[in-house]
């Protein structure tokens, strides 16, 4: 079996410890919630997305914050989530959001070009939760819920 | 070892290959999962192997001989089952694919019969999701209402409202053990206060079963499942004994072959009890493992089996509580009189996923999460929890590598 130390790294347990970008956001922010139906682990995200930098692609994540309870690694992951894409395009946070899914190993992701130049900085210390399978769940689900706010805001944005 | 006469748990730990034999990175399995899913006797696996080499065939269907000698097979574990929870007939042994089907079964053919708009069916705080949602399912169906028998602080129900729970209900479904907290009710008072309500009573046995002496007449109960493969049985088969007038007056649940006496173009007419639940072809194999368990267990004397549980829980609440102090909340009733050995607990601030997989690490398999039992999480005001669950195979120096486990899981979060 790999070791713990493989899993439980330091930048892990920091962000674990205390956590970035904790709390919420007010409409019109949007909010999703995901579930680890699995675990009960539950993260909520608040969304608020600039659009006078551009639409679409171009609109800007000017606030995020997360809210819900879970393991060490979907904390983590959320905590490291929400300092990556904050105050970035929505286009790099989609690229964000792929790369980190391909990291994980998860099937039917692609990469875009230019996906390879996006920095996954911090998230990369994830990578060693691919060698324990039952954890990419823990991993993802923060992603996954981000994934639900960015088209809830694309749709508000009409 | 356990004190309790008649009992060598490590002899009884030696007729479970897996766990004998097994290892990972070169260190045995310390199984403390069993509230989940049991491991199973050579006796067991034995059983099944010589089945498909020796007497495998379709059964209720040819005339053959080596038919005629499966189909045995298959009816000797219905004789078995009835036996080992004291059935008055065997004809009254149903079986499904597992206790989460046998429970579907009780609310879609007993319920659909029996059931309307504003009908009420009681459940408990502490129930498994296969004793809420089809049960929900109805309610979304044909409005029927659902009531809740909540709980004391320490995990047992409180029963102080009963009878207003128990008015105008058709239906009272319990737990005779809590898969979460452990918590053993009091079945055979629960199955009275039902009848004197007009009520039906429904016992979820799944945890009980295995680890207790049964006797659904002693309970006077009127359907009760329970599933194989948390007895030392294979997966894939399950119980469900019901009294014969209500079988037979409840409709099929699934339909197909083997659960009808005829069938024109017009339509069909249903085979006798237990046929008459048991549509297509059956979990043969399954079943011939399935006698091999009861006799394993019926060897050991579930009464020992009882006794020794009931050491091993009290030794696992006193060796953590004591070690821990008040960096561990055990969940459920500190008295094993009424307590069976599962142990849900929530360890410093540790997420029990987190827990799991640090005591994963030295072989120690717990289950973390809200074990199908999301309602009572929300009782318990926690998201999930860790759970150690015991069994005959398991002894105190399974209790103490959980112990050093945990040890190990205050070292890696510095807490």
């Amino acid at each position: 079996m790999p070791g713990l130390e493989d899993l439980y790294r330091e930048i892990i347990l920091d962000h674990y410890r205390t956590p970035r970008n904790r709390g919420e956001l007010e409409p019109p922010a949007v909010k999703t919630d995901g579930h680890n139906p699995l675990c009960g682990d539950e993260i909520t995200v608040y969304l608020d997305v600039d659009t006078s930098t551009g639409t679409g692609d171009d609109a800007t994540v000017r606030d995020i914050k997360i809210g819900g309870q879970g393991c060490s690694i979907s904390q983590s992951s959320a905590s490291m989530m929400s300092q990556a894409v904050l105050g970035t395009s929505v286009g790099n946070t989609k690229a964000l959001l792929r790369r980190f899914k391909s990291l994980m190993g998860i099937e039917g992701v692609e990469l875009i070009d230019g996906d390879d130049a996006t920095d996954l900085g911090d998230l990369e210390a994830l990578q060693g939760v691919v060698k324990f399978p039952v954890r990419i769940k823990c991993a993802v689900l923060s992603w996954n819920t981000l994934a639900n706010a960015l088209d809830q805001a694309a749709a508000d944005a009409g | 070892m356990s004190a309790s006469a008649g009992f060598d748990v490590a002899a009884v730990k030696a007729d479970f290959p897996l766990l004998a034999k097994r290892t990972i990175d070169d260190k045995p399995l310390v199984y403390l999962d069993s509230g989940n899913t049991s491991h199973k006797p050579q006796s067991v696996i034995d059983a099944m192997s010589r089945f498909m080499e020796q007497s495998y065939a379709p059964i209720n269907r040819s005339s053959y001989r080596l038919a005629g000698e499966a189909t045995e097979v298959y009816e000797g574990a219905r004789r078995a089952i009835a036996r080992f929870v004291n059935a008055p007939s065997t004809d009254e042994i149903v079986f499904t694919k597992n206790a989460t089907e046998s429970m579907n079964l009780i609310a879609m053919a007993w319920g659909r019969a029996n059931l309307g708009t504003g009908d009420v069916v009681v459940l408990t705080a502490m129930e498994h999701h296969a004793n809420i949602v089809p049960w929900q399912m109805l309610a979304a169906e044909r409005g029927i209402e659902i009531r809740w028998i909540p709980l004391t602080d320490d995990g047992q129900l409180d029963l102080t409202d009963l009878d207003t729970l128990l008015d105008g209900a058709k239906v009272l479904s319990f737990t005779a053990m809590s898969n979460v907290l452990g918590t053993i009710t009091p079945i055979q008072r629960l199955c009275e206060r039902a009848h004197d309500a007009g009520a039906i009573a429904v016992v979820d046995a799944c945890q009980f079963v295995p680890h207790n002496v049964t006797d659904v007449q002693a309970w006077d109960a009127d359907l009760v499942a329970f599933s194989s493969h948390k007895m030392c049985g294979p997966s894939g088969i399950g119980m469900l004994w019901g009294r014969m007038e209500l079988l037979d007056a409840m409709p099929p649940f699934l339909g197909g072959g083997n659960m009808i006496d005829t069938v024109t173009f017009g339509g069909f007419t249903t085979a006798p009890v237990p046929a008459k639940f048991e549509a297509g072809t059956p979990p043969i194999v399954e079943a011939a493992g399935l006698t091999a368990a009861v006799e394993y267990l019926e060897g050991l004397g579930m009464a020992n089996v009882r006794q020794h549980e009931m050491e091993l829980t009290r030794y696992t609440l006193d060796s953590l509580n004591a070690r821990f102090g008040d960096d561990i909340t055990i969940y459920g009733p500190d008295n094993v009189e009424v307590r069976g050995g599962v142990f849900s607990f929530a360890f410093r601030d540790l997420h029990p996923h987190d827990v799991s997989q640090v005591l994963d690490g030295s072989n120690v398999c717990v289950r973390a999460g809200h074990h199908c039992a999301k309602p009572l999480m929300k009782v318990l005001d926690v998201g999930a929890t860790t759970r150690a669950s015991i069994y005959l195979y398991n002894d105190e120096s399974d209790v103490d590598s959980l112990a050093d486990g945990l040890d190990g899981a205050t070292d890696i979060f510095g807490f």
